[in-house]
């Protein structure tokens, strides 16, 4: 749990210094000046809709990560060997990024025939990359690394399958951007949830970045355990 | 603070306000049932929450029938008992308990408190309830289907629960955990509602420091739900992997009744780090918005400014952030590595500094102030004294070689009970007596609620005041049958039905509620906008029960902390938060620091 | 005014339940009397806290109640008495933490010189396993566990000949004398409780867990089940004898070794 132990406390000290600049330690029964606050938050609902929810996300996958590593101690832990597609998967994720970056850039222009191009591109690379996912699952299986057969197996396909949901999850959304484009809705509108495609799509990349890398590698974490015990000893 | 001449605007032209993606509905349907009003799903939280709670309730009877006068009712077998159990536990602490606080009080009053229209994702916050809905049927379903529900306790812990020992093996467990996952996807829509509305939607003028502690509780809560549900539903995901496809997360190679399980290495207690990862802030989820709530309702009947605003602010925080690192107190004697025993004792016993900050708060706030003793009063009063109860008995069992004997007897029991099943509940009880004129437009009767009150305090407290002391002794929790123990005397069989009598009587005294909400809804007093001359915004809307859109054409602004209880100088004892007031009068009497 | 008086009630009604209840921990047959000072020093804290928070309630309740012309004092915070009260509660947590990890320390500090045991607990029901003349205990894995192999003790291991194997029967122990305690399980989470003994800690399937104890009194006490376990849970029951030392000698002598078992199986 010390992954997660680790995310909170980030967690923690931005909320922290967050409550702190909105005036945690002022007297709030001698304010008895009018407000001062503007009547339009400085960030979009929808904008900060979506950190939390990315931060709820995190949160989840680092708790994917802390079972990880707990359970690769175990004697029985055979990691598995990767396929070779899982790299090619991971350059189509960052080119799906990418896109949708171009995507963003175009619509704070406000070329419209450009952001239809990123959004098109950009969810069709998704969408192989989500294939090739699939495909790297069936080389697995067909090489005899099944669910049952040991646990480093289970973690790898119930990681892929979180990390692809998702995908998947942010493939509606792009849809819906597309949907506004085609019915040509305000270009503050399409900026928006351009942007927010934008944004979380680099979180899913990020994400599969840090989740490859330990099912590639497989580090061992027991020194990070060690660390943590060694007060004690 | 800028100072704006105060007195010019009282609230904000129409014209001011961003354009909020409010739905307006077309038809009853939309209005009442699949509504994106928060009023409304607050109110649906409410009722199924309350519906299923009561399920919940009469297995408690059933259990306390078995253990009270065992062997009375033949069908509650030891499989049956534990299935009751079971349920009895996890509807109480999820389906009831979180839904009401947050899904239900958070719904109705965050919105109100804060002077917005409504939540920032009305159409999230509507498919947040039907997940939940959802949720609850396959729970439910679980009763009907072959085997029964699953019998493995709460806390539902591998490998037990998925063996064919253990009740339920076969479809109970698995609609729990899928339940559960539902749930959590329900509330994290939910609960990302609650949050950005806190962070987004206030009213000009309503800094952080201006929002009632209702608001600080809910939030607080909704934050660590946000936080801590992954862990369970990460848990879930993998028993039912464990469960369905045979993988090998929390199974260890074991032999299940004379046969070798083709399980190997797997480990129980990688579950119970992710369960109390979720389950310890889940206690402190259910207890905030308590701690909040019962916070404005001393406020507001004592006629007196919540002692220490600030403070009390800085303990829901800190409590919230240190409820993270104190869930393995629940593992003390479950195999871990025992050193961690010095950390999370140490964690533990210093959560109880802000909460006792807490107490010290809201007694000081009845000192020297105008104590109304209405039936939301009598509530809070009652969840102090529980609250007080149960928190020091956590004393005890915080207290790592304390916890030794006292684990997994009768006393952790009564503990978790008196702490966070009767305080929440008598809260949830005071919320309710308090906001129903704002939600209904009447009061509920008063004679019914004081019945109500002194039956379900005093029977809660004497049902599990004693059973403290039947752990003290050694009595196991979670035993069907007690049967012959030499160290028990027979005594305790009488306090044992005596306990049961007292739980049926209480339990009867929740029909005189429930009872009391339907006929309040039509012979209630009329109630009027502000019942209880209370300050803050939820009490100020134009109409009452307030209409889609909370404020009519245009919105409060906040011009004062949520407190402003018998301001010396102030012509009534109360000045709500949208009145602006000259400033001179407040600066000079304001300052008793 | 009544408000008050129930209040006032349930304080002494409390306190004169705990005085008068006889319902009261079992007397001890270890040496974790530390842990039984640390709940009286634990009860005299709370007691006296929860006296006093409800007492006070009780008492604002009475003179604060509200009379036509009262007003409340209007008083937003008071930091002297705010950090007192947070420097008093923090000693007084101080007061029942510091004990107690000082008693935890010992009681995950296992004496040198303790004779090993092993207690397996299944589905439903309790073996022992005691060393024999050699004082090691053998390997043991749930793979090798048949009927006539109940804890699955490793039939290679030299080690395990001599151990003595007690199934579903009693399990003697010597008084006077350290014991520690390893813990396994073949199933399911159980937990070896004897309220007498005071100390108990869950087993687990696929690893050891441990305790150590010393008795300090003979006598016969019941074992139970803490950690629930099935259907069986509450039936889950055995006893252990405290006995001395030639006593226990005798009935070991008794006892058949694994090696003896393993031929009789076949």
């Amino acid at each position: 749990m010390i992954f997660t132990l680790l995310f909170l406390a980030a967690v923690a000290v931005i909320a922290g210094i967050w409550l702190f600049r909105q005036g945690l330690t002022s007297k709030p029964w001698l304010e008895s000046a009018a407000p001062a606050m503007a009547s339009a938050p400085p960030v979009p609902a929808a904008r900060m809709g979506l950190r939390v929810f990315i931060t709820v996300a995190t949160g989840f996958l680092v708790l994917l990560v802390s079972a990880y590593s707990i359970r690769m101690e175990m004697a029985d832990w055979r990691p598995p060997p990767q396929p070779g597609l899982l790299w090619v998967n991971t350059g189509v994720l960052i080119v799906s990024s990418l896109a949708l970056q171009w995507a963003r850039s175009a619509a704070g222009r406000g070329d419209i025939q450009a952001v239809q191009d990123g959004l098109v591109f950009g969810g069709t690379s998704a969408i192989v990359f989500l294939l090739g996912q699939l495909m790297a699952w069936r080389e697995m299986a067909n090489a005899g690394y099944l669910l049952t057969s040991n646990p480093a197996n289970a973690f790898f396909y119930i990681i892929t399958a979180a990390h692809a949901l998702h995908v998947l999850g942010g493939l509606v959304a792009l849809a819906r951007a597309g949907m506004w484009l085609r019915r040509g809705a305000a270009i503050g509108r399409l900026r928006l949830s351009v942007d927010l495609c934008t944004t979380y799509w680099h979180f899913l990349l990020v994400a599969w970045l840090v989740l490859f890398s330990l099912l590639a590698f497989a580090p061992s974490f027991s020194w990070l355990y060690a660390i943590c015990t060694a007060p004690f000893r | 603070m800028s100072s704006a001449a105060p007195g010019v605007q009282e609230v904000i032209p129409a014209s001011d306000v961003a354009e909020a993606e409010l739905y307006h509905p077309h038809s009853w349907l939309t209005k009442y049932v699949f509504s994106q009003d928060a009023k409304i799903i607050g109110i649906q939280y409410t009722v199924t929450a309350l519906a299923i709670g009561t399920v919940a309730l009469v297995l408690s009877w059933l259990m306390r029938v078995q253990l009270g006068f065992p062997g009375v009712l033949s069908f509650i077998d030891p499989a049956t008992y534990y299935q009751f159990i079971t349920m009895h536990g996890m509807i109480m602490v999820v389906y009831l308990l979180t839904a009401v606080l947050l899904g239900g009080f958070g719904n109705y009053l965050i919105p109100l408190m804060l002077g917005a229209r409504d939540m920032v994702f009305p159409y999230a916050n509507m498919l947040s309830y039907w997940t939940y809905l959802l949720a609850v049927v396959v729970l439910v379903a679980s009763f009907f289907a072959p085997g029964g529900p699953t019998g493995a306790g709460w806390t539902l812990y591998p490998p037990q629960a998925i063996l064919s020992g253990t009740p339920g093996q076969d479809w109970g467990i698995i609609l729990m955990l899928v339940s559960l996952m539902l749930f959590i996807i329900g509330f994290t829509m939910g609960g990302l509602n609650y949050v950005v509305t806190v962070l987004q939607a206030r009213t000009r003028g309503m800094t952080l420091m201006r929002m009632p502690l209702t608001v600080w509780g809910i939030f607080t809560a909704t934050v660590m739900a946000l936080l801590a549900f992954p862990a369970l539903f990460v848990g879930a995901v993998m028993m039912l992997f464990d469960r369905l496809l045979g993988t090998s997360f929390f199974m260890p190679a074991l032999v299940e009744l004379g046969q070798l399980r083709e399980h190997g290495g797997g480990s129980p207690i990688l579950w119970q780090h992710l369960f109390w990862f979720f389950g310890h802030p889940e206690v402190y989820i259910v207890a905030l918005p308590a701690f909040g709530i019962v916070s404005d309702l001393i406020s507001v009947h004592a006629r007196r400014n919540i002692f220490g605003y600030r403070m009390m602010v800085w303990a829901i925080v800190a409590i919230g952030a240190l409820s993270f690192v104190v869930w393995a107190h629940h593992m003390y004697v479950s195999g871990m590595h025992p050193y961690f025993g010095f950390f999370f004792a140490t964690t533990t016993l210093i959560i109880a500094i802000p909460t006792a900050i807490k107490v010290y708060n809201w007694l000081l706030t009845l000192w020297r102030g105008d104590i109304h003793l209405t039936v939301p009063m009598l509530f809070a009063l009652g969840f102090i004294v529980t609250f007080v109860n149960g928190g020091l008995t956590g004393l005890f069992l915080g207290n790592v070689v304390v916890d030794v004997p006292l684990s997994d007897t009768l006393f952790v029991v009564a503990h978790f009970h008196m702490v966070m099943g009767v305080a929440p509940i008598l809260v949830i009880f005071g919320g309710i007596y308090h906001w129903y004129p704002k939600v209904t437009g009447r009061m509920l009767n008063e004679g019914m609620g004081r019945i109500h009150f002194w039956v379900t305090f005093l029977g809660a407290y004497a049902i599990f005041f004693p059973m403290h002391y039947l752990g003290l002794l050694g009595v196991p929790r979670r035993y069907h049958d007690l049967g012959e123990m030499a160290f028990v005397p027979p005594s305790t069989a009488t306090l044992n039905a005596f306990i049961s009598l007292v739980a049926f009587v209480v339990g009867f005294a929740q029909i005189v509620f429930l009872f009391n909400l339907f006929w309040s809804l039509r012979r209630g007093r009329e109630a009027g906008s502000n019942p209880w001359n209370a300050t803050t915004l939820e009490w100020q809307t134009p109409e009452t029960p307030p209409g889609h859109g909370n404020w009519g054409k245009e919105l409060p602004v906040v011009y004062r902390w949520a407190y402003d209880y018998s301001v010396p100088g102030a012509a009534r004892d109360y000045v709500p938060q949208n009145e602006p007031m000259p400033a001179p009068t407040r600066a000079a009497t304001g300052q008793a620091t | 005014m009544v408000v008050a008086l129930i209040m006032v009630l349930v304080v002494v009604g409390s306190v004169a339940f705990h005085l008068v209840s006889p319902w009261w921990w079992t007397p001890i047959a270890s040496n974790w009397h530390y842990i039984d000072n640390t709940i009286t020093i634990t009860f005299w804290i709370t007691g006296f806290v929860f006296a006093a928070v409800v007492l006070f309630m009780a008492y604002c309740v009475y003179r604060f109640r509200h009379r036509p012309g009262l007003r409340a004092m209007y008083e937003p915070e008071n930091k002297r008495l705010e950090s007192w009260l947070t420097v008093v509660t923090a000693v007084g947590v101080a007061a029942m933490l510091a004990p107690g990890l000082f008693v935890w320390s010992q009681f995950v500090t296992v004496p040198p010189g303790s004779s090993e045991i092993e207690i397996v607990g299944q589905q439903w029901r309790w073996s022992y396993r005691l060393p024999g003349p050699d004082g090691r205990l053998g390997l043991s894995d749930v793979r090798y566990v048949t009927a006539d192999n109940p804890l699955g003790l490793n039939p290679d291991d030299p080690n395990g000949r001599d151990d003595v194997v007690i199934d579903n029967d009693d399990l003697h122990l010597p008084i006077g004398k350290p014991v520690k305690v390893r813990l396994r399980s073949i199933d399911v989470l159980h937990d070896f409780y004897v309220p007498e003994f005071r100390a108990k800690m869950d087993m687990i399937p696929g690893s050891v867990t441990y305790f150590w104890f010393t008795p300090t009194r003979t006598g016969t006490f019941e074992v139970l089940c803490a950690e629930m376990c099935g259907t069986g849970h509450s039936v889950m029951r055995s006893r252990v004898l405290v006995e001395t030392e030639v006593e226990h000698r005798a009935w070991l002598s008794q006892q058949r070794a694994f090696a003896e078992l393993e031929v009789s199986g076949r």
